[in-house]
């Protein structure tokens, strides 16, 4: 069990930063769990989201960070849109995601991989390359069963290009990523 | 004049940033003042004698207390003065608390201001009159907005208390919500066992007149002398003649209509007694459903009506009632539920609202008092309550508490597993809020005794599966999410303000809150009085609350009434407008601006004039910057008296 | 027609969903709502840009809506509604000053705004308007008893997305009501079918998809019918793996919304492509239509 000494683990930096990141103000929240009993992913999360939103109020960045929950929350809105306070918390599962990232943290790792396959299939076709996709998440996580049942279904149907669709102007989507890369090391 | 000056300290409040000291030494250079000191606490017995015995002593002719605000001590001071024999107008106060010592700690400029304002309160008096009340008479008549226990107790105290009662209810039985309930909590009385009493004391009390049917058309007047316009609504039944016997509502062929009384939740006929044990026990035809009305063909309640008591004709009826003052106790309603559509009320026929459920449970009720799931008439076995349904709630507008929801969940726990021993109830809450007499042990009897499970966390979505309906909730204390299977979903709805209050409110000049709850004249002080003279509140139009609060207020109202009504004559306020006839063209702007209709033309040697309705004008001084003449004046705030304040203003 | 509308195809409709596109083409142009493709659009970044940066994703976005600024255009439309949130919540934030500012620096020049977006449920409702589409029904879709489906972020959260009820949407039933259909109420609408997390979580989409299978089999539904790519993978290329993860033996059609109507408006069978989908509807369909002569 992690016992919180307030007057010591309490992480006001954190805080303030998820407050300002996501434009929300995490004191209106009176925890009546809406947005868990609403959450469809609960099921397969190891901390329920309102439980988060307590740990975010309590300053615990690390264990908030390191939690599986974030990698799993697919941003269905749920939560946001039912809120009696109206706080966006999508918006903070979000920013807690950027965090996690930015501090090297992301205790789901095939989900990240998969996200990241994705982006670099964007990032090079300008659109996504589906099985460009599927063969880069495979290679990276290890996971080579994955989608193999679904091969047989799809492919005679003639849904999955062989072959990239580039864009002419694939290079500036590659220049909104060299970028954004910039900008986040500077 | 001879003026006299006292600068007070209010301990450190004021002298802890103001120099008092300085500030009477300078007060003594300005014109007119003949004593200047600073004192200790002036509001205080000491403070207030020290005052007077200068009055005495220095032979004053008039009194600046530089102090707090004057809504504090005000008519403190102006009673004192007077008790030393001047005019309590020949008085001004400088506030240097609030307007000084409260705002900034630099001692130097606090001590500059302060001398400014008691500079501006010198020149104001010495351009002071002295003022009298007239006095008038009034009508020692109350009436009394609403029929439910607020309106019923005030009703009882003000006709035991020996005033003549009229007392004005919207629906064609006095009981208001109370009247509805099942039982109350925390005793499990039967809500119309201990209600009815008092409302046949009200049939019969010899001093109170009932206005049933009826709403307000409009009001005029002022304190002690209202005219108030009743609305008295056509029943189409003759109710000198009507018994009450029910032969009407046995044979009314429209039987399927939605019942008012019972919130819906089962039909009732075109023509209908509410329950048994409605007062007055008349009948009323609704005409939107009635046959003879949209049809033009039935008749059969005339027909087997014993006295012939069906008016088929009956036009709505304006009275006129005379009163001295009114009390509001109009009560509130429920929020509606469907502004909520993941839980479904209004698709979903099992899913309730409290105040339905109610119903279901009341022997008087749609189903005689057994519980039954309104899709399908089959007793329930697990019933799932959500607490906090349009309270508490910043995305439906509905911020606050509304009080009594924790309470009659737990009573309604307890009264499915009194009717359905079977039965498994559970309760979605966020907090419980019992802080009344024997309440929090109620609760906890509702979860030891009854076997009540209380989930706390709040319900995401309600939606059918077969002929259940799944409640997914939160259980935030276990931090997990939890379903249940249930046969029926009672909504513990939150309490809004009653259809039409806030339209009731501009026809009482009352002002209300942004929900349409009416203002309090303080929130901690003055419950039960307005800002408007002569009108009070009881009851939930205030704010939502239980019955003993209700009751109580209904009480605290009628002592204010009879307060009022203990003399004969009431002193009006003499700061008031009057019109110079000299200076008046009669262009009439003054009477379109002011927003009480406290002025009117009048005819002086064949000329349009406007005059002043002494007992109307609240002094607010719209019609004195209206008038281009500068014909009318406020008394104690006339032009030259403000233009005297900004001279000195100006030129210090 | 209509005044020409942008459209924006998404990433999708070049494979996966390649019927949705066909079909919403082929529908929009039996009804009166002229498209013209966005020239050279690119991918929003859908969840995994928002999952890893706002400034990123917005900036994504932005490119498309300014070569729809480009195209002298107001308004884009898109099927997908991944692509619309993205759309609008870049439209959204990038309200805010210095938010815009941060997207402006990561593209070769500022995006100069003035660009709205909604899905082309909308734009027929809105802008056809359910009368029109009535009178446009060739064969009624009689006898036919369809669920409507239309995923978690298609009306979700009601600020940013601006359409419809967000618990109880109804847009989708209206239409298909239109074309004859039995539409039963679905009590399932926005909850979510396990997006896109079919390849590294399959698992998570087994039960969520099974729970939204099982509800519309209770009701007796004959299709569930979709407006989105990853909802209608997952109910209906993923049906088999739902099946295994739940040991359920589902087997109910999720077409695309448009491919439905396709029937009702006569649009030929090349441009519905009922023959892309796993679980073909064609059986049960001509059945259901047949049954109600």
């Amino acid at each position: 069990m992690n016992i919180i000494n307030f007057t010591r683990d309490y992480d006001a930096d954190f805080v303030s930063r998820v407050e300002e990141e996501s434009g929300q103000k995490v004191s209106l929240c009176y925890q009546c769990g809406n947005c868990t009993a609403g959450c469809p992913y609960t099921f397969a999360y190891d901390i329920p989201v309102s439980q988060i939103m307590r740990l975010v109020q309590a300053g615990q960045k690390k264990t908030v960070l390191s939690c599986k929950s974030i990698w799993l929350c697919a941003t269905c809105e749920s939560c946001t849109t039912r809120c009696p306070n109206n706080i966006d918390v999508a918006c903070i599962m979000d920013v807690l995601r950027h965090m996690a990232r930015r501090e090297g943290l992301a205790a789901v790792p095939h989900v990240k991989t998969f996200w990241d396959a994705f982006l670099d299939s964007v990032r090079a076709h300008g659109r996504v390359f589906e099985l460009g996709l599927t063969v880069n998440y495979v290679l990276k996580s290890g996971r080579f069963w994955t989608d193999l049942d679904l091969g047989p279904k799809i492919l005679p149907k003639g849904k999955l290009s062989m072959t990239p669709h580039d864009i002419q102007g694939k290079e500036h989507v590659a220049r909104i990523f060299e970028r954004f890369e910039r900008e986040s090391n500077s | 004049m001879r003026i006299g000056v006292f600068i007070c300290h209010c301990g450190s409040n004021i002298e802890g940033t103001v120099d008092t000291a300085s500030v009477a030494k300078s007060a003594l250079e300005f014109p007119e003042v003949v004593l200047a000191t600073d004192t200790m606490y002036a509001c205080s017995e000491p403070g207030q004698d020290g005052i007077i015995q200068a009055i005495k002593e220095k032979k004053l002719t008039g009194v600046v207390v530089a102090s707090c605000t004057p809504r504090m001590h005000e008519p403190t001071f102006r009673r004192a003065v007077e008790r030393a024999g001047l005019n309590r107008y020949m008085f001004e106060m400088a506030n240097i608390r609030e307007h000084v010592s409260w705002i900034g700690k630099d001692r130097e400029a606090n001590t500059n201001k302060a001398v400014d304002l008691v500079r501006i309160a010198v020149e104001k008096l010495r351009r002071d009159a002295p003022l009298a009340s007239s006095k008038f008479s009034i009508n020692k008549r109350v009436m009394i907005l609403g029929g439910g226990v607020a309106g019923i107790q005030a009703a009882l105290d003000c006709a035991d208390g020996g005033l003549s009662v009229v007392l004005v209810e919207r629906e064609s039985t006095i009981g208001g919500k109370m009247a509805k309930l099942d039982k109350t909590f925390p005793t499990v009385d039967c809500s119309s066992c201990i209600l009815g009493p008092k409302m046949v004391d009200v049939a019969q009390h010899d001093n109170i007149t009932l206005h049933a049917y009826s709403e307000v058309e409009s009001i005029s007047g002022y304190v002690g002398n209202f005219q108030v316009q009743v609305r008295k609504k056509a029943t189409y039944v003759d109710w000198s003649l009507c018994t009450g016997c029910g032969a009407c509502t046995e044979k009314c062929p429209s039987k399927k209509n939605p019942d008012k009384f019972n919130e819906k939740i089962g039909p009732t006929t075109s023509i209908n007694i509410p329950f048994p044990q409605a007062i007055p026990k008349k009948a009323v035809i609704d005409p939107t459903t009635c046959r003879q009305f949209v049809k033009g063909k039935c008749g059969v309640c005339a027909k087997v009506c014993p006295t012939g008591a069906i008016r088929y004709d009956m036009a709505d009826e304006i009275v006129t009632e005379d009163v001295g003052a009114i009390i509001a106790a109009t009560g509130y309603d429920l929020f509606d539920t469907t502004r909520i559509p993941e839980y479904g009320a209004g698709r979903y026929p099992d899913v309730i609202t409290s105040l339905q459920y109610e119903r279901l449970l009341s022997a008087s009720g749609p189903t005689g008092g057994h519980i039954q799931r309104p899709s399908d008439g089959k007793e329930p076995k697990n019933v799932v309550f959500i607490q906090c349904v349009g309270s508490r709630d910043k995305s439906l507008d509905r911020p606050y508490c509304s009080g009594f929801c924790c309470m009659y969940t737990a009573k309604q726990t307890i009264l499915t597993k009194d009717h359905i021993p079977d039965s498994q109830s559970y309760v979605f809450y966020m907090d419980i809020r019992a802080p009344g007499k024997m309440y929090d042990e109620f609760t906890r009897r509702a979860m030891e005794e009854y076997g009540a499970r209380y989930i706390r966390g709040r319900v995401a979505m309600v939606y059918p599966k077969g002929d259940k309906l799944i409640v997914r909730g939160a259980d935030t204390l276990a931090g997990t999410q939890v379903e249940i299977e249930a046969d029926l979903v009672v909504l513990a709805a939150g309490a809004e303000s009653a259809k039409g209050a806030s339209k009731l409110a501009e026809k009482l000049r009352i002002s209300y809150d942004k929900y349409g709850f009416f203002m309090e004249s303080h929130p901690k002080l003055k419950p039960v009085e307005t800002n408007t003279a002569g009108v009070y509140l009881a009851g939930s139009c205030q704010g939502p609350k239980d019955i003993p609060q209700s009751v109580g207020q209904g009480s605290a109202a009628a002592a204010k009434v009879l307060a009022l009504f203990s003399k004969d004559q009431l002193e009006s306020d003499p700061q008031i407008s009057h019109v110079d006839i000299k200076r008046c063209v009669g262009c009439g702007k003054c009477i379109m601006t002011c927003p009480f209709q406290a002025i009117k033309e009048v005819e002086f040697r064949g000329q349009k004039k406007a005059e002043v309705i002494e007992t109307i004008c609240q002094g607010c001084g719209v019609c004195t910057s209206t008038c281009p003449q500068g014909a009318i004046q406020l008394s104690h705030f006339t032009d030259n008296q403000i233009l005297a304040e900004v001279n000195a203003l100006c030129q210090s | 027609m209509s005044e020409a509308i942008a459209y924006y195809p998404g990433c999708s409709g070049q494979g996966t969903s390649k019927e949705y596109d066909a079909s919403t083409r082929a529908v929009c142009e039996a009804v009166g709502l002229s498209l013209v493709d966005i020239p050279d659009w690119s991918c929003c970044g859908s969840t995994p840009a928002h999952t890893k940066d706002h400034t990123l994703s917005a900036a994504l976005s932005a490119r498309n809506l300014q070569l729809v600024a480009g195209m002298g255009m107001k308004l884009a439309v898109t099927p997908c509604p991944s692509c619309l949130t993205n759309l609008r919540n870049a439209t959204h934030r990038m309200e805010q000053a210095a938010f815009k500012s941060k997207v402006d620096k990561l593209l070769d020049e500022p995006y100069t705004g003035g660009v709205d977006t909604q899905s082309v449920l909308q734009a027929l409702v809105e802008i056809v308007g359910i009368d029109n589409l009535a009178a446009a029904v060739r064969t009624p879709l009689k006898g036919l008893k369809v669920a409507c489906y239309y995923g978690c972020i298609m009306n979700r959260p009601p600020e940013v997305m601006a359409f419809d009820d967000c618990e109880n949407p109804m847009a989708m039933d209206n239409i298909l009501t239109a074309m004859g259909a039995t539409v039963v109420p679905f009590p399932l609408k926005v909850e979510c079918c396990g997006a896109a997390y079919g390849m590294p979580r399959p698992d998570m989409v087994g039960r969520l998809s099974g729970k939204l299978l099982e509800a519309a089999t209770l009701l007796g539904a004959d299709m569930i019918a979709v407006a989105c790519p990853l909802c209608q993978m997952n109910l209906d290329l993923r049906q088999g793996q739902v099946n295994r993860t739940l040991g359920t033996n589902y087997r109910i059609p999720a077409p695309y919304f448009t491919q439905l109507m396709g029937v009702a408006l006569n649009i030929p069978d090349a441009q519905i492509g009922f023959d892309k989908l796993c679980v073909d509807p064609r059986p049960i369909l001509s059945k259901a239509l047949t049954g109600a002569d």
